[in-house]
């Protein structure tokens, strides 16, 4: 018998478990600098704007508008074999920050540059959901 | 009249390219050295310098001198900006040469991630890659593996700010199918049309197949002295006349538009001003191509059209065989070979020194290089010439 890959499941480590604790409870949670206000995208120790080690984690807005995306084919990892084609997109959120990730709720063909996003969590695994986007109703 | 060469490239050694099977990086690279040593007339004790150029595997480190067998070198290095590397390599060569820390060095890439139980996809961003701690974990979940994504995202954002087409991706791959054909280095010589282009498979739309470079193992080597010492070597000199990099940072802010600007235009402006060139002089580019959108970025950002214009100015086939502008006249990564910033390097010393028999270009006066690495993150330019004031 052969067993269906499983798309990969995300580990939380030391400084990334904010993120993830966040998304598993509903909230979007990015790091922001007390320092010089601005906020910041992947997870780091410091502020990429000022150097300052004043990164403190925040519920962000969750709304954002679609920058670019694609429509993936190739299968890079078998846990997407039975996914493609999906759409991988880049989401500019309010706070400033660029983020990767999957728009759902719609289909890829009617997925247009520009539109309005909200951030929607989604179950990954066993106690593990990650932020995704769906369109603005309205 | 150009500027003073900073320094000049003796020797070139290019090994077969593709899908070679049971070899070592350091191998290959090993036989493209002996082949750059022998196209300059030079032996190994003639060299005193080693620049690698760090591979993604890491099989290439500073260790492989040792399985090399160099010996008292007084300047080595493994160098990384992943795609832009050998441009950044040429510019360290050239100024250690001028401050006295080495004579003669050997410039070095080599890579072999093909096996043959793994296609080029899977074999440079396979699984195999991919920890799922942390933020990689993240980027695995929504299933962002590789380049691929990433690349596809910018072209989209291009063709959605700018009206470009398939069809202007189209003519950059067939065009330089084109070239592969003249050239015995190349891997792809089967002729390509633009209906075989829109027909390959995606791979992340809007990038297809064709838009997409090869994977390839195999290595090149470059040799670098001085102009002075380069009259009297085997080969004609080819000058190295400008260099300059531009790494303009992480794109995930939304403040940042790579579509409109790489690091392309500030890297092309200083690399003209250093040579005492204009961009007329320039007779054939050699741009990175790691897809078919990068080319057609890179000219614009390079200032050949204007931003945005890209896909028009390539649309009448000048990139080709019988162009205005002939470019990658290798077949380049799409359909020559695929290593890094080497590909576009190895193909204009051919070109500026009129070694390129059936795809030799009539105005080679002056070459353009261009290097890219990451997504977009780090870019080299070198301008090369037979020529200069000294």
């Amino acid at each position: 018998m052969s067993q269906t890959a499983t798309k990969p499941i995300p580990v939380p480590d030391e400084i990334s478990a904010p993120f993830f604790d966040g998304a598993r409870e509903g909230r979007l949670m990015l790091q922001h600098c007390t320092a010089c206000n601005a906020w910041s995208f992947p997870v780091r120790e410091r502020c990429p704007h000022c150097f300052a080690a004043k990164l403190e984690w925040r519920q962000a807005s969750g709304h954002g508008s679609l920058y670019t995306f694609t429509i993936m084919h190739q299968v890079m990892n078998p846990g997407f074999a039975s996914a493609v084609p999906y759409n991988v997109a880049q989401i500019d959120l309010e706070e400033g920050v660029r983020m990767v990730s999957n728009v759902i709720g719609i289909a890829n063909d009617a997925l247009r540059v520009g539109m309005r996003l909200e951030v929607s969590f989604e179950d990954v695994g066993e106690n593990v959901r990650i932020p995704k986007f769906r369109p603005v109703v309205g | 009249m150009p500027n003073q060469p900073k320094g000049a490239i003796v020797g070139i050694g290019v090994t077969p390219m593709g899908k070679i099977y049971g070899r070592r990086s350091v191998d290959f690279a090993a036989e493209a050295i002996a082949l750059a040593l022998d196209d300059a007339g030079l032996t190994k004790n003639d060299i005193d310098g080693l620049l690698i150029n760090a591979n993604i595997p890491g099989d290439m480190d500073v260790r492989s001198q040792m399985v090399l067998g160099f010996e008292n070198l007084t300047l080595v290095n493994v160098m990384s900006a992943y795609g832009s590397t050998a441009g950044s390599m040429m510019q360290y060569a050239c100024m250690a040469i001028r401050e006295g820390l080495a004579n003669t060095i050997v410039l070095v890439y080599a890579d072999a991630p093909l096996t043959p139980s793994r296609g080029a996809g899977q074999s440079y961003a396979g699984p195999h890659r991919f920890p799922l701690g942390g933020m990689t974990g993240l980027r695995a979940a929504y299933g962002d593996f590789g380049a691929n994504p990433a690349y596809a995202m910018a072209a989209r954002r291009h063709m959605h700010l700018y009206g470009t087409t398939e069809d202007h991706f189209g003519i950059i791959a067939v065009g330089q199918r084109k070239w592969a054909q003249l050239s015995p280095w190349a891997q792809m010589k089967t002729p390509m049309t633009m209906e075989d282009h829109h027909n390959s498979r995606w791979i992340a739309e809007p990038l297809r197949l064709l838009d997409c470079c090869l994977v390839s193992n195999g290595a090149v080597a470059v040799i670098v002295t001085s102009a002075e010492r380069a009259r009297d070597l085997k080969q004609p000199p080819v000058n190295v006349l400008g260099y300059a990099q531009c790494a303009p940072g992480d794109n995930l802010r939304t403040d940042r538009h790579p579509a409109v600007e790489t690091g392309a235009k500030r890297s092309g402006e200083i690399a003209f001003r250093m040579a005492g060139i204009t961009r007329d002089d320039i007779g054939t580019c050699q741009l990175y191509d790691c897809y078919t959108y990068t080319v057609l970025v890179t000219l614009e950002d390079y200032g050949f059209c204007a931003k945005g214009e890209g896909g028009p100015f390539v649309a009448d086939g000048k990139l080709a065989p019988g162009g205005a502008l002939p470019t990658n006249t290798g077949g380049g990564q799409l359909s020559g070979f695929y290593m890094w910033a080497f590909t576009p390097l190895s193909e204009a010393v051919v070109q500026a020194r009129g070694q390129g028999g059936a795809r030799q270009v009539a105005r080679n006066d002056y070459v353009l290089v261009s290097g890219n690495g990451g997504i977009l993150n780090y870019h080299s330019t070198l301008i090369l010439s037979r020529h200069a004031s000294g």
